[in-house]
């Protein structure tokens, strides 16, 4: 497995003693797979994704174990830890309009990640954020590189957000609720760009959400969380006709009762 | 355009403030030549030069007119106490009141931002005595920083004058050190305070955490996410800092004996020398609102945000 | 009261307390104070702290002790009138303001920024040269430098709440404007309002410390904190800094308890806040 968690637990010390977030998570990514990790808001699953990069709260305690092909993440510090988060790993979180700096414009958003983080030269980075806007499906690329971040939507900046995150082709990419902060046309729009991009150049996905068909749709395997724990692992069809665990059944029994969608047909509406 | 709207307000409330300063005088009770006079004995001709002077047997608004058009050519009327042209005296305090607002700007700017952003920045003792001095600082009155500073560096263990502007360049300056010190001090405590949080907080903010998380240099972060943002929030209060210099200075120039506009306004209050007074609040409400429209620009042109219809 | 407690942290408690201490000396001066502050005796001058003078006397031979305690008094009644006057006048303005909206939301919006244009002690002093120096003159001054300040605050707090349904149904229903401003607005902008003017307090305090410095707020001989770091000056140039020292002392102290003070009870540093 290329992402390997192990009994990974997280708590955070606040006032009247430790709170635990997260409690002996065990999961696994496979190379060029795709991941659901499902539950509703408290879970504990953006928490997770943050433990692999290493984001956590500065007064968080964490045990366990994340390895990433063979490497220790724990335990890895400064310029190790750096290169990891430049070249292996890349993180699409919600909002996008609070991940992008409002007082720099998009070019330089693009140009940092690969400038200063993956060490491309300045013009070869110029040159490629412009192929990676196109790649995402962006016109106007001139247009776009100059704007600031509130001058574009949401749907517009979360695309520029996942060119960021496969300029460098990392292994893994890490997805946090991507599309809940988009209306739903601009939704199916963004998680087809995510899903070819990735089937494309084979990453893997870690993907974040509370709805369970959207990880259906996207996922080769499912894990659900609940307060802090993960309760089943399977496959979509495995989870929707044969719910293990009673959360999951009820996970089930709270979807809207629109769209089914099948996970053989790959994203789509 | 966004600049030729504010420098229309500005006049707007230039205007307004010079027809409040010049009828402040009519505010008191009694005639105003009375008042002008303030119970001194004065012949009739004095009276009558005075009545001349002010136009007082015009209609009011002939007169404030006739007041505005020569403030703006310069001419600011004659003092009553000394018979010079108010003009002249004001000129030849406004080197020292300017140096010195300019060397208590410096300071707040430098020392202030400075100091928050390295207490901002790492959590050490540096953190912990700017926290505490910032606390203290702003409770600190100019007046009194005035007199500690005097106290120890000046009285005790004298290493600058106690009064005096000093002549030539370096004279000047060390002579106005202590001064703008004392100006700067409450300033610059509160400024090194609202510098470290929003160092703080800019720490925290998602895009400072993602730029990290996409492996980009710690330094990189720290300048580019960090201190940049953190910037705008700072920029305005130092701004409005630096415009209540203004109103600070009056009481560090008494305080050291200052050649400057303020010992010349507190003078002209005790004697009742009004022509000196509204020349001096007009020119001071000037200021203040350049100093308040330049810090409004400056902020525009730090966050691209400002102006527009979409805010994020 | 418990509550309070917790909310006021450790160093919160101190504050209080020394804010207390310093209410209770100005209140209980005539009582406490063992010395006349105003006479005081040419032979007794710069005399050292002592049993018979706590804090020493001086350049006039007056008690330094009992002037301290004197002094609080109008060092704290100035404020106080200052921030009554703003906290009043101020808040009617706003809610006014917000409540007709429109045309008057705009004149007195203009009037306030009028106000704005002006730095405070400017204010204050234009006013003494006409109408003479005094704390009365000073304070009154000083609120309607403040007023626009407080004002502004309110009424951006004021105008999120108009045009929720808690306020807008009982408009609707007939209800006098007054009545509902009274009974739904002014509750929920009152916190502001205190936490306002205890940071206020703090500011009106140094400011009107300053004029008395200048020799425009309170006359000697009468007593007072920013008189007194005036009338010491010469002694402090001399070698005696007893008494501008103490003086200024007094002033910090009080300033900073009461900033703590605000900042716990609003959530906001008072060293962020300018008045």
């Amino acid at each position: 497995m290329m992402l390997d968690i192990r009994s990974l637990s997280l708590s955070i010390a606040v006032d009247g003693g430790p709170k635990e977030i997260l409690h002996d998570v065990t999961l696994a990514v496979g190379r060029g797979e795709a991941v659901g990790l499902v539950g509703e808001s408290g879970s504990g699953k953006s928490m997770t994704l943050r433990s692999v990069l290493r984001t956590e709260p500065r007064n968080a305690t964490v045990t366990g174990a994340i390895a990433l092909d063979g490497v220790d993440v724990l335990s890895l510090k400064g310029e190790p830890l750096r290169q990891l988060r430049a070249h292996q790993i890349a993180m699409i979180a919600q909002n996008p309009h609070a991940v992008l700096n409002p007082v720099l414009p998009i070019s330089r958003y693009l140009v940092e990640g690969m400038h200063d983080a993956q060490g491309l030269s300045v013009a070869a980075a110029r040159l490629r954020a412009g192929e990676l806007l196109e790649q995402v499906g962006i016109d106007g690329v001139d247009r776009v590189l100059a704007s600031y971040p509130h001058q574009l939507s949401g749907g517009m900046l979360q695309r520029v957000v996942i060119a960021g995150a496969i300029a460098g082709k990392p292994s893994l990419i890490l997805a946090d609720e991507p599309t809940t902060a988009l209306d739903v046309t601009t939704q199916a729009e963004v998680m087809a760009i995510l899903d070819d991009c990735r089937r494309e150049l084979g990453m893997a996905l870690l993907f974040v959400t509370h709805d369970l068909d959207l990880a259906a749709a996207v996922c080769d395997r499912i894990n659900v969380m609940k307060d802090g724990v993960v309760v089943e692992t399977g496959v979509p069809d495995q989870l929707r006709d044969h719910p293990a665990h009673p959360y999951t059944q009820q996970l089930m029994d709270s979807r809207p009762a629109s769209i089914m969608w099948s996970p053989s047909d790959g994203s789509g509406e | 355009m966004f600049v030729v709207r504010r420098l229309l307000a500005l006049v707007g409330v230039l205007f307004a403030s010079s027809f409040l300063v010049f009828s402040a005088m009519y505010a008191a009770p009694g005639s105003p030549e009375n008042f002008l006079v303030q119970g001194r004995t004065v012949t009739p001709e004095v009276l009558a030069a005075i009545r001349e002077q002010y136009s007082l047997d015009d209609p009011f608004f002939v007169r404030f007119w006739n007041w505005l058009t020569n403030v703006l050519q310069g001419d600011f009327g004659q003092s009553l106490t000394n018979r010079q042209p108010v003009g002249e005296l004001l000129a030849a305090r406004l080197p020292t009141t300017l140096t010195l607002v300019l060397l208590a700007a410096i300071i707040i700017a430098v020392l202030g931002i400075g100091l928050g952003i390295a207490a901002g920045v790492r959590d050490g003792i540096l953190d912990k005595v700017v926290l505490l001095g910032s606390s203290l600082g702003f409770a600190v009155p100019t007046f009194f920083a005035a007199l500690l500073l005097m106290s120890i560096f000046s009285v005790g263990l004298g290493w600058f004058p106690v009064f005096g502007s000093g002549e030539g360049f370096f004279d000047r300056i060390w002579h106005l050190a202590l001064p703008a010190l004392a100006l700067a001090l409450p300033s610059a405590a509160v400024v090194a305070r609202i510098t470290r949080t929003a160092i703080r907080e800019e720490r925290d903010s998602e895009h400072s955490v993602m730029a990290t998380a996409r492996g980009v240099p710690a330094r990189i972060v720290l300048k580019r996410h960090v201190v940049r943002n953190s910037m705008l929030p700072v920029s305005t209060i130092v701004g409005v800092h630096i415009a209540g210099l203004i109103a600070g200075s009056f009481v560090v120039e008494y305080a050291f004996t200052l050649d400057g506009l303020g010992t010349l306004l507190v003078g002209a209050v005790q004697r009742k020398d009004f022509a000196v007074v509204q020349a001096i609040a007009i020119i001071l409400v000037a200021g203040f609102g350049i100093i308040n429209l330049l810090v409004d620009l400056l902020y525009k042109a730090i966050d691209p945000r400002v102006g527009t219809k979409q805010e994020s | 009261m418990k509550r309070f407690a917790a909310r006021m942290g450790p160093i919160g408690i101190v504050a209080v307390v020394i804010v207390a201490i310093v209410v209770f000396g100005a209140v209980l001066a005539p009582l406490i104070a063992p010395y006349d502050p105003t006479i005081g005796s040419v032979t007794q001058r710069y005399l050292g702290p002592s049993l018979e003078h706590l804090l020493g006397t001086d350049q006039a031979g007056r008690d330094i002790f009992s002037r301290l305690l004197w002094g609080a008094r109008s060092s704290l009644v100035g404020p106080l009138i200052v921030v009554s006057i703003t906290a009043v006048v101020g808040t009617a303005l706003a809610l006014t303001s917000v409540w007709w909206g429109g045309f008057v939301d705009s004149a007195i919006s203009r009037v306030l920024d009028l106000l704005f244009a002006f730095p405070n002690l400017l204010l204050a002093v234009l006013a003494i040269s006409v109408f003479g120096a005094s704390l009365t003159t000073a304070a009154i001054a000083l609120s309607i430098a403040y007023i626009p300040y407080t004002a502004r605050v309110i009424r951006s707090t004021a105008l999120r709440e108009r045009n929720l349904p808690y306020i807008r149904s009982p408009q609707l229903q007939g209800i006098s404007g007054l009545v509902i401003t009274a009974r739904h607005l002014l509750p929920n902008v009152a916190p502001l309002i205190v936490t306002g003017a205890t940071i206020n307090f703090g500011f009106a305090m140094i400011e009107l410390a300053a004029l008395s410095f200048l020799g425009l707020g309170v006359q000697p001989p009468d007593a007072d904190w920013g008189l007194m770091v005036s009338s010491g000056q010469q002694s402090l140039i001399s070698g005696y800094p007893a008494e501008s020292i103490l003086a200024g002392l007094c002033i910090v102290i009080t300033v900073a308890s009461l900033g703590y003070i605000g900042e716990r009870l609003g959530g906001r540093s008072a060293a962020g806040r300018k008045a």
